[in-house]
């Protein structure tokens, strides 16, 4: 039974679940609803969660299990002879698009079931009759590779057959559990809320797991580069070559360089403009600027990245090649091209302005008005009230949200894919393109990447460092900004 | 500052050290303060009592203009301070809060520390030419303030550190520092125990040597303790204004009576 059906199926029997725990309590009651401890719905709901939760539990925990020990048995029909010529990693990748190609042309009637498991390279050109049903294989399917893919095959079958079995018996089981215990007694209210209350934690902790699960995946990818690549000339490497016939070399540095460089353009650009924006909006601006205002820089804040991305590619590179670039207004010839640190820098720092003013304007207003009146009535004018009060007393918070621009800047892709150029080098002038952190991970990650090389594993130890440094940020920032919260609190 | 009491040279009597007169206040259209007339006399404290929703903070923040930083608040009417029109386009409002000093209900000091709380006014309006002077000045008002004994060492350490009481004290400090005439009080004991009260109230007695004071208080007894003349407001009108010990014991209008025997408010 195919995944689709046997949820439906299990769904089926949750809603018999409903019926029968409902109706059960009712008939112990003798129809009598005042009879029972809950009201019928309860017994109702009652019936269906025990049906589908240990059978959806079941499900959950089988479907890995099953992949795994598939892939245990299979990977040991791979010879060590064709595991050293590539990665046994590979081979196994292999064998599953074989196995899902024949899977295809069965489904398409190109091969008959037996025909699929019998079928011998020696006498079929498998890679044709694939790719006549649209599986498109790399390579030549050796023998080892067909027959660990037609046992693939076959295991998945018993395991799915075995897993439909299992389901259903814990649903059955569910359903005989319901048909005992719903009496009119029964507390079947405090059990369903009992439940409900492990399903919030369950999300809850799924949003943690993952978040746990996504740092696993980055250390152990990164672990895996840094047995394949030397972790000092990783940190402390001043040239950033990559290339995929070998011989690369992978220094950080002229990378974090650039994503730092374009980060203090964005700040320089974005603090000053956002935080004045913020104190115009919050101290100075009448209510009708304010209406109009706000909304308009929140505007700001929602435009897609890539979109800031073309602005810079297309508007800000070329105007600024305009005037530092040869023969520009300005006749310096800083610039090459459109694409540079400053074009990133300017174009990342308009987008920050919003962050930055919104963020400085919930902790400007969170200053108390008794504050303001203390000021003011000591005779102290508007502006000095800013001054001396508001903004020393806002000081912490701001910072934190400068922190916090500061870490969305490090970690921000499009802007510096599409504005900041893609050679990486070490260099004081803005005017020159280089490359980030972000854009380097995406330029190793796209194309025809191998898995298992350095170049790209790479990727995985860039992310890594740009995940410690904004969670450093990011850290600190929260730890500032909840500081300040509790001064007045 | 005037040292002499001003007087009307015409009618040869003691001119009081603040005037009101046909005062009205709206606050959008809600119109808060009705045709008020009050004379508030020199180097004494006088209390505005009233039920809550009078209008005595309204009145009271008319007096140094601070309504003027609420956008919807307008004030008609004539207020006179020494004689001088204080609504006057000549008069700077931020000048006349340093001669007319505020203590509000909520201890407000700023988030510095105590020396800097103390120094912010002096240093804003150029009163002091040097450090020392500075120091001298932020060691009278504290001790004016009866806080210098508790704060001495301590002059370093945030504002905000102090009890409830001291912080009201510091503010009535921060206040002193800028040498104000006139110290108007929006019920600066609500926030405090009696103890803290207490001291407070013996504070204002000592000040109402220097200066003219103006407190509101919801406190009946607070009224009768500290102040020597009391206004009662309601509504809005100022219903009855005279010495305390009158009011307290004779009030003329019924509904002054209602509320200082309990009846309403
Ligand atoms: N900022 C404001 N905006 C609009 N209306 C206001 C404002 N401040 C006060 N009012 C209104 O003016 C009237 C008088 O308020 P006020 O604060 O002066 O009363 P109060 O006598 O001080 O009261 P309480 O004893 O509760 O402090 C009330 O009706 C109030 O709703
Ligand atoms: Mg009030």
């Amino acid at each position: 039974m195919s995944l689709p059906i046997l949820v439906f199926v299990l769904l089926a029997l949750s809603v018999a679940g409903y019926v029968l725990g409902r109706g059960r309590a009712m008939a112990s009651a003798g129809g009598d609803a005042r009879k029972l401890h809950s009201l019928p719905n309860y017994y109702g709901w009652f019936g269906f969660l025990v049906a589908l939760l240990p059978a959806a539990l079941m499900l959950l925990l089988w479907l890995p299990a099953q992949s795994v020990v598939i892939d245990t048995q299979v990977s040991a029909m791979i010879s060590d002879r064709s595991a050293a010529e590539s990665s046994r990693g590979l081979v196994m990748s292999d064998v599953e698009r074989v196995a899902e190609g024949l899977d295809l042309a069965v489904d398409a009637g190109v091969l008959t079931e037996e025909q699929a498991a019998s079928i011998r390279t020696e006498f079929t050109d498998v890679r044709e009759r694939l790719g006549e049903v649209g599986v498109a294989l790399g390579s030549d399917v050796t023998s080892e590779t067909l027959q660990a893919a037609q046992r693939y095959r076959a295991l998945s079958s018993t395991g799915d057959l075995l897993r439909t079995l299992a389901v259903v018996a814990a649903a059955l089981a569910g359903l005989a559990f319901v048909y005992r215990r719903a009496a009119s007694t029964f507390r079947a209210r405090n059990a369903v809320e009992a439940v409900v209350r492990w399903i919030l934690i369950l999300a809850a902790s799924i949003a943690i797991l993952t978040t746990v699960g996504i740092i696993l995946s980055l250390i152990f990818n990164t672990v895996e580069f840094f047995s394949l690549y030397p972790a000092w000339d990783f940190f402390f490497g001043l040239t950033w070559s990559p290339s995929f016939g070998g011989g690369s070399e992978l220094g950080i540095l002229p990378l974090l360089w650039a994503t730092l460089y374009i980060s203090f353009i964005a700040l320089a650009v974005s603090v000053p403009i956002g935080l004045f924006a913020a104190i115009y909006l919050s101290e100075y601006a009448g209510p009708a600027v304010r209406a109009v205002a706000k909304p308009l820089l929140e505007v700001l804040a929602g435009i897609p990245t890539i979109v800031y991305g073309l602005f810079a590619l297309l508007t800000v590179g070329p105007l600024l090649v305009d005037i530092f670039g040869d023969g520009g207004v300005l006749g310096v010839g800083w610039m090459g091209g459109g694409t540079a640190v400053m074009t990133a820098g300017l174009v990342m720092g308009i987008m920050l302005i919003p962050f930055v003013s919104s963020l400085s304007d919930d902790i400007i207003n969170a200053v108390p008005q008794a504050m303001r009146d203390g000021s003011l009535g000591l005779g102290a004018t508007h502006s000095e009230t800013v001054k001396q009060v508001i903004l020393p007393a806002a000081l912490p918070g701001i910072v934190g949200a400068i922190l916090l621009a500061g870490s969305r800047a490090i970690g921000e892709t499009m802007i510096v894919v599409l504005g900041a150029g893609a050679a990486a080098r070490l260099s004081l002038n803005p005017f020159e393109a280089m490359t980030t952190v972000t854009a380097k991970i995406v330029s190793q990650l796209t194309g025809d990447a191998d898995f298992a090389s350095p170049e790209a594993l790479v990727a995985f130890a860039l992310g890594m460092t740009l995940f410690v440094i904004t969670l450093g940020l990011n850290v600190i920032a929260l730890y500032i900004v909840r500081k300040y919260r509790e001064q007045y609190e | 500052m005037n040292e002499m009491p001003v007087v009307d040279a015409e009618a040869g009597t003691l001119l009081p050290k603040i005037s009101a007169k046909k005062v009205q206040v709206f606050y959008g259209e809600t119109h808060a303060i009705k045709d008020v007339d009050l004379n508030i006399a020199d180097r004494t404290v006088t209390a505005f009592i009233g039920p809550s929703g009078c209008g005595k903070s309204t009145f009271l923040r008319c007096l140094n203009r601070m309504n003027d930083t609420i956008d919807i608040c307008r004030v008609e009417g004539d207020i006179r301070i020494d004689g001088e029109d204080i609504y006057d386009p000549k008069v700077d409002p931020v000048q006349l809060r340093a001669k007319v000093g505020m203590v509000f209900q909520k201890p407000n000091p700023f988030p510095k520390s105590i020396y800097d709380n103390i120094a912010y006014g002096p240093r804003i309006h150029g009163l002091s030419r040097s450090k020392a002077d500075l120091d001298e000045i932020v060691a009278n008002s504290l001790q004016k303030a009866g806080l210098y004994e508790e704060v001495k060492d301590r002059l370093d350490e945030p504002g905000t550190g102090l009890s409830g009481g001291q912080q009201q004290r510091l503010c009535i400090a921060r206040a002193i520092a800028v040498s104000p005439e006139v110290i108007l009080m929006d019920e600066p004991c609500s926030a405090l125990d009696p103890i803290a009260t207490a001291k407070i109230e013996e504070l204002i007695d000592e000040l109402r040597e220097n200066y003219t004071i103006v407190i509101v208080t919801h406190s009946m007894q607070q009224a009768a303790r500290v102040s020597q003349r009391t206004a009662f407001f309601h509504l809005g009108n100022l219903v009855e204004e005279g010495e305390t010990k009158e009011i307290f014991t004779n009030p003329t209008d019924r509904r002054t009576q209602d509320y200082i025997t309990g009846r309403f408010g």
